[in-house]
């Protein structure tokens, strides 16, 4: 009898602890539909969430050289800032050139990071046509896609970049215990 | 038991004058007090002049000593660019294993925001049943835990990788790695309030720069031990640490711990952000590269003597230094004298923390000649610090990140020390 009751109180103990450990005062506020679009701009490779909006090369390449030409130098070439064109075919040497267009697995990432990064100095300035239109011109100046391609929500993430199937995930669930 | 009478009657446990740590521990005291005497004769039998008025008086937030003002941050800033790049932890002017926040290095990548914390909140969306948000003040209110841990940069040590040794210091190598005391909110009580979904695998966490700063972070490991931190060493985080709030993920690679959190979202897959594909995924010499690589492996560097400095003559000596892994534990730390001929286990101050910064110490007495010093460490887990040989063999140079092989630092006849690959 006393070694059931031990056993029980036992139980519940463990409970009462693994129960403290998880516990918080619920605090969170609901967040509303609005709330979240405002706040949810990133994109993964499915494309879901891209806004509505378009652009080609041409249109991108008026913006770079308005925004972007002063850090990432004419045409893609880099300096001061990083090189976004050119490399493909140098990961294997002693010295790869890792660019948009030679290592970047997702198209979808270049929108994503441009959008909330870029400008250096102005992000979150461009438009979704600008930010779709400088997409375009960097993939185009890669050969990635054709020079009057249409970058917009449905062909942005159909995009397959050079690089794709050259990663690997060193990352492994753990075992449950 | 024969007390020590002199340096010669010390057990060498190593080629090339390396001492058994217990000098250090006990018994050895005879031995450094002979040494110490020379320096303590030269003493003044005068009152020096602070002694003959009172001192300043109370503040209140305290200042170190302008005496020390010249131990500083390694800082690089990004060409073009003004807050962007980072900041080195001066290793080699600091002892024990915490960090002081004003020397915590730092990576940014658009500059330190300024922020309101009553005008900044926290948003938990994706795949969960409640889409919450949380003030500061809200979050102030949940149960904290705080843990001693350290934070590295998975770029930390990399100009190693070059042809020549870079001649730096310590920290100017190895210095993107510092320890806090980190204090904050389990992620797994928030992550819960709003009931993530069973096919919630992955998560978002996005920072309140002007970079928003983004990575993806497996559910299993923000479930395990991450929290969303708002103090460090016992204050509110620093601005460049992540005031208010920033994601810390105890030892994964410095980037993820996500600074100025601002939104959570939960996903069934990674994001492949910017950071997480074009940055910080490791390319291999077959062109392939690997994503995803977030734990720190063991690594340990000789703080005392090393780069930049110059020994005083042959002597005694310790030699100190720090020692982590992201794995856990530090089991030992092994020293060579001798290029890396013979070992010989230092002493571990402790308690040894896992996932924390562990202070290795070990008498080494100097006879004046060209020396090379090494420290390897091994961790609980058994996996021992590879050689630059050996870790270069395996990787290429390419690889960037990750970098934990043996520092070696030469000593020359003159005392001072550089920067050498063995």
């Amino acid at each position: 009898m006393f070694e059931r009751t031990l056993v029980v109180a036992a139980a519940s103990f463990a409970w009462l602890v693994c129960a403290a450990a998880q516990e918080g005062p619920k605090l969170g506020v609901p967040a509303t539909p609005e709330q979240i679009a405002g706040w949810d701009v990133s994109i993964g490779p499915d494309g879901a969430g891209l806004p509505p909006g378009s652009g080609n090369a041409a249109a991108g390449k008026t913006v770079y050289e308005a925004k972007c030409v002063a850090c990432h130098g004419v045409d893609g070439k880099g300096q001061p800032n990083d090189q976004l064109v050119g490399g493909q075919g140098t990961l294997k040497d002693a010295a790869p050139v890792r660019t948009l267009g030679s290592y970047w697995p997702y198209a979808t990432t270049v929108f994503d990071y441009v959008r909330r990064a870029m400008p250096y100095v102005a992000p979150h300035s461009l438009t979704p046509d600008e930010t779709y239109a400088l997409t375009a011109y960097l993939l185009a100046l890669n050969g990635v896609i054709a020079q009057d391609a249409v970058m917009d929500a449905t062909t942005l993430p159909k995009v397959v970049m050079p690089n794709r199937d050259n990663f690997d995930s060193a990352y492994r669930e753990p075992k449950r215990r | 038991m024969t007390k020590a009478t002199g340096l010669d009657s010390l057990e060498q446990v190593a080629g090339n004058g390396l001492l058994h740590r217990r000098l250090f521990l006990q018994g050895g005291a005879a031995a450094l007090a002979g040494a110490t005497l020379l320096t303590a004769r030269a003493a003044p039998p005068d009152v020096p002049a602070w002694m003959k008025t009172p001192g300043a008086p109370m503040r209140g937030y305290g200042e170190r000593s302008p005496h020390e003002s010249q131990v500083q941050r390694v800082v690089n800033t990004t060409p073009g660019t003004t807050g962007t790049g980072g900041s080195r932890t001066p290793l080699e002017s600091l002892e024990g294993i915490i960090t002081p926040s004003s020397l915590h290095f730092e990576r940014h990548h658009s500059g330190v925001p300024d922020i309101d914390p009553a005008q900044h909140q926290v948003l938990i969306h994706g795949l969960v049943e409640r889409p919450l948000i949380f003030s500061m003040d809200a979050l102030a209110r949940y149960p904290l835990v705080s843990r001693i841990q350290f934070l590295e940069c998975s770029g930390n040590s990399g100009g190693n990788n070059n042809a020549e040794p870079p001649q730096q210091t310590a920290g100017g190598i190895h210095g993107l790695v510092s320890c806090s005391d980190w204090a904050g909110v389990p992620l797994a009580v928030l992550l819960d309030e709003a009931g993530v979904k069973p096919e919630g695998k992955w998560l978002l966490a996005e920072g309140g720069d002007a970079a928003s700063m983004s990575r993806s972070v497996p559910m299993a490991k923000a479930m395990d031990d991450a929290i969303l931190a708002l103090y460090q060493n016992g204050e509110k985080l620093r601005p460049e640490q992540g005031y208010p709030v920033r994601l810390f993920l105890p030892g994964y690679e410095g980037n993820m711990n996500v600074k100025w959190l601002r939104r959570i979202k939960v996903t069934a897959e990674p994001t492949m952000t910017k950071d997480e594909t074009s940055k910080y995924s490791d390319l291999q010499p077959n062109g392939r590269a690997k994503l995803f690589t977030f734990p720190m492996e063991v690594k340990s560097v000789i703080t005392s003597p090393s780069g930049m400095q110059t020994m005083r003559g042959p002597g005694l000596y310790q030699i100190s230094g720090v020692a982590w892994s992201g794995f856990g534990r530090i089991r030992r730390v092994e020293i060579s004298a001798d290029g890396g001929k013979t070992f010989a286990q230092a002493a571990l101050d402790g308690p040894v923390l896992p996932l924390a910064l562990t202070r290795f110490r070990m008498p080494w007495r100097w006879d004046g000649n060209p020396s090379v010093l090494m420290s390897r460490a091994v961790d609980e887990t058994g996996a021992v610090q590879p050689t630059r040989a050996a870790l270069i063999g395996a990787r290429g140079t390419a690889y960037r990140y990750h970098y934990n092989a043996i520092q070696s630092w030469s000593v020359a006849q003159a005392g001072a020390v550089s920067n050498v690959y063995v």
